[in-house]
């Protein structure tokens, strides 16, 4: 009897803040605040945050202030449908953005096309999350790029043989490693074992022993930070020595923390690099140093764009109904990000260049741009 | 030699330091199984505390032996590990288990499940979800085998692995002898086989029984422990598949058995090992768990357990 007077209650509540917040426009964010992917979730909520506290500073869009709601997946599969239908229906969120993962932003793409909501993601670079429809989008590039911008790189060491480690767990590195395959094998290259692990595992010695008896001259590893740092870490107690490759998963505090010097002579793919000397990403690195006491990183500057370029759509649109905002996001070109000039095409994925990183003496140091 | 030999002869060594960690935590649910015939599923999230109990003393426990990571340091960890998991596995039975044991045993079961899940959300809660490294207690390094053992210098040992193998043997040995040569041990057989006459025969079963959850608790502390110092990451969810393999692996070996819960232990780290490196880490788990029914299926009491017959 209690239950549904208390639900009833709580739903007024939630209809007269609704009513009550006319004067704002709010946006719904979905994060891995907490869990194996915390790290990416908490450098994009904080440039999101950053930039719709910027936006707001300067008075906001269309008149009203922009209203984050953040909510935690705790990096859990089955979390971002739940919490990305409660800000939908219940905080009437005008878009959504988020998340890094893929297979968490896949999960979370149908609903905001059921719904008709726009959805940016900041990070997920698998080719899939912007194919469920109309209203998914992402400022990143896609997996394809990525895998053959590391393929690339490999040709160009001179490398032939590789083996790669995927974690089958997640979409995001199955997409990887089929790309990477795909332009290595048909250059020429050969690869040479390929093995698997899930996310969460925590012993990858069996793996590293059938890899090493296979002798490459470098390992395809495009898994997230948390498992790479370990990998890393006992394929050099195995003895293996060749460098490791990898995607921007590798961006993670605490990557290096774990991993310490073992991955020092490895490369990877990103977004982004703090070391880049542009005013624009300069002046950025200043403005998140100022508020989080810490250097960003591509999840950060990926989720500053993000917000960023939904604030203009809003802009441009002029108002934030549902199909107006998702054609002005859609018509999203050279936008001067952090993260370089980003077009939207007509598949609604970025074009835009990749920076590879090399790993020196456990620090992340700048190599070179690429651009498609 | 051949390098598939070599491979193999490696897979050994990585499946066996494994299965060390699963035969340290599958003691304690045998033990417990010996005496009160019920599963403690709360098991491996004790392991799970092991870990975490290293992780906060460890930087303050290293200071007093000079800071860097040292064996007497290392040593310390491991010890006021262990003996945090015997004070929360005595603190459970005390509140958990006790005020149920005259309850049917799908109480108590389910009891322990509950305790299971509070122990996750609870380390989630106060600990964080995301993942800590692990401080470095000991370096963990590959040995330097001689070239004179020829192609065997391929191999990879890592002082790690050999930390693993010998405290686990150690404490195994340990264990053998408080269980056969003590009063508290004699007690504890006497338990297993009849409670009622050992309780009419004087032994005091109360403090009997905590000395068997303080025991197998500070078993899993120490394969929390050795864990950590191989793969320097722990979670608080990290004990619930470590604790189901451990707990396959008590079936295995004969629930209720001590032995048995060794031999299982490492049988499965073999198994698991075998698998990843020759068919797919894809089918690790379906495997290690098909194993699980398959000895229910044929051999319900284990390799090394007694067929015994249910008392009417």
């Amino acid at each position: 009897m209690l239950r549904p007077i208390f639900l009833k209650a709580l739903a007024m509540l939630a209809s007269v803040s609704a009513v009550l917040a006319q004067d704002e426009i709010v946006i719904g964010e979905f994060a891995s605040l907490t869990g194996g992917s915390a790290s990416f979730g908490q450098s994009s909520h904080k440039g999101t945050e950053l930039a719709i506290e910027e936006i707001n500073r300067a008075g906001g869009v269309l008149g009203k202030k922009l209203k984050l709601i953040t909510e935690d997946d705790q990096s859990m599969a089955g979390q971002p449908a739940t919490i990305v239908r409660k800000l939908i229906a219940q905080d009437k969120a005008a878009a959504i953005l988020g998340e890094v993962a893929s297979s968490k932003s896949l999960e979370a793409a149908p609903i905001c096309q059921q719904n008709k909501i726009p959805m940016i993601t900041p990070a997920s670079t698998n080719p899939k999350v912007t194919e469920v429809g109309d209203y998914i989008f992402r400022i990143c590039f896609i997996d394809p790029f990525q895998g053959t911008v590391m393929s690339k790189f490999a040709q160009s060491k001179g490398w032939k043989k590789i083996a790669v480690l995927t974690d089958v767990k997640q979409d995001y590195s199955v997409g990887l490693t089929e790309c990477f395959i795909r332009d290595f094998t048909a250059n020429g290259g050969e690869i040479v074992r390929e093995q698997k692990y899930s996310s969460g595992d925590k012993d990858f010695k069996p793996q590293l022993t059938s890899i090493k008896a296979a002798k490459p001259d470098a390992i395809f590893v495009p898994g997230y930070y948390g498992e790479v740092a370990l990998i890393a870490k006992q394929a050099r107690l195995l003895g293996i020595k060749v460098p490791l490759l990898g995607g921007d998963g590798w961006v993670g505090d605490s990557l290096l923390k774990v991993a310490g010097n073992a991955l020092d002579g490895s490369f990877f793919s990103c977004h982004f690099s703090a070391d880049d000397q542009s005013p624009k990403v300069q002046d950025f690195v200043k403005k998140y140093r100022e508020k989080y006491g810490e250097t960003p990183d591509d999840m950060a500057a990926l989720g500053y764009d993000s917000a960023m370029i939904l604030a203009e759509a809003i802009k441009r649109a002029g108002t934030t109904e549902p199909e107006k905002l998702r054609d002005a996001i859609a018509a999203t070109k050279d936008h001067d990000g952090i993260t370089g000039r980003i077009t939207l095409d007509a598949q609604r994925n970025a074009s835009k260049p990749a920076v590879i990183m090399t790993i020196d003496n456990g620090g992340f140091k700048f190599l070179e741009t690429v651009t498609p | 030699m051949s390098d598939q030999i070599i491979e193999f002869l490696q897979q050994l060594i990585n499946g066996l330091s494994q299965g060390a960690i699963y035969a340290l935590i599958a003691l304690g649910y045998t033990m417990v199984f010996g005496i009160l015939r019920f599963i403690n599923f709360a098991h491996g999230d004790v392991y799970m505390l092991g870990a975490f109990a290293g992780f906060y003393t460890a930087p303050r426990l290293l200071q007093l032996f000079g800071g860097g990571p040292s064996f007497p340091g290392a040593t310390a960890v491991l010890l006021v590990a262990m003996l945090a998991c015997a004070t929360i596995g005595i603190i459970i039975e005390r509140l958990c288990y006790r005020p149920l044991r005259d309850q049917p045993r799908l109480t108590v079961l389910i009891t322990a499940i509950g305790v299971s899940l509070f122990l996750e959300n609870g380390g989630q809660y106060v600990f964080g979800a995301d993942p800590k490294s692990f401080p470095e207690i000991i370096t963990d390094r590959a040995l330097e085998i001689p070239e004179s053992w020829g192609a065997l210098s391929a191999l990879t040992i890592t002082v790690g692995q050999v930390i693993v193998v010998g405290v686990t043997l150690f404490l195994l040995f340990a264990l053998r002898t408080v269980v056969l040569h003590t009063r508290l041990g004699m007690a504890m057989r006497a338990l297993s086989f009849n409670p009622l006459a050992a309780s009419l025969m004087g032994v005091n079963t109360n403090i009997v029984i905590s000395f068997t959850f303080g025991l197998g608790s500070a078993l899993a502390g120490a394969a929390g422990i050795l864990t950590s110092i191989q793969q320097p990451s722990i979670e608080p969810l990290m004990g619930v598949n470590a604790g189901l393999k451990a707990f396959v692996a008590a079936v295995l070996g004969g629930i209720g058995n001590i032995p048995g819960a060794a031999l299982g232990g490492l049988l499965i780290g073999l198994l698991e090992a075998f698998v990843v490196g020759y068919v797919s880490p894809t089918y690790r788990d379906a495997i290690v768990f098909g194993v699980l029914i398959l000895i229910l299926l044929v051999k319900p009491s284990g390799l090394l357990g007694k067929t015994e017959r249910e008392k009417v």
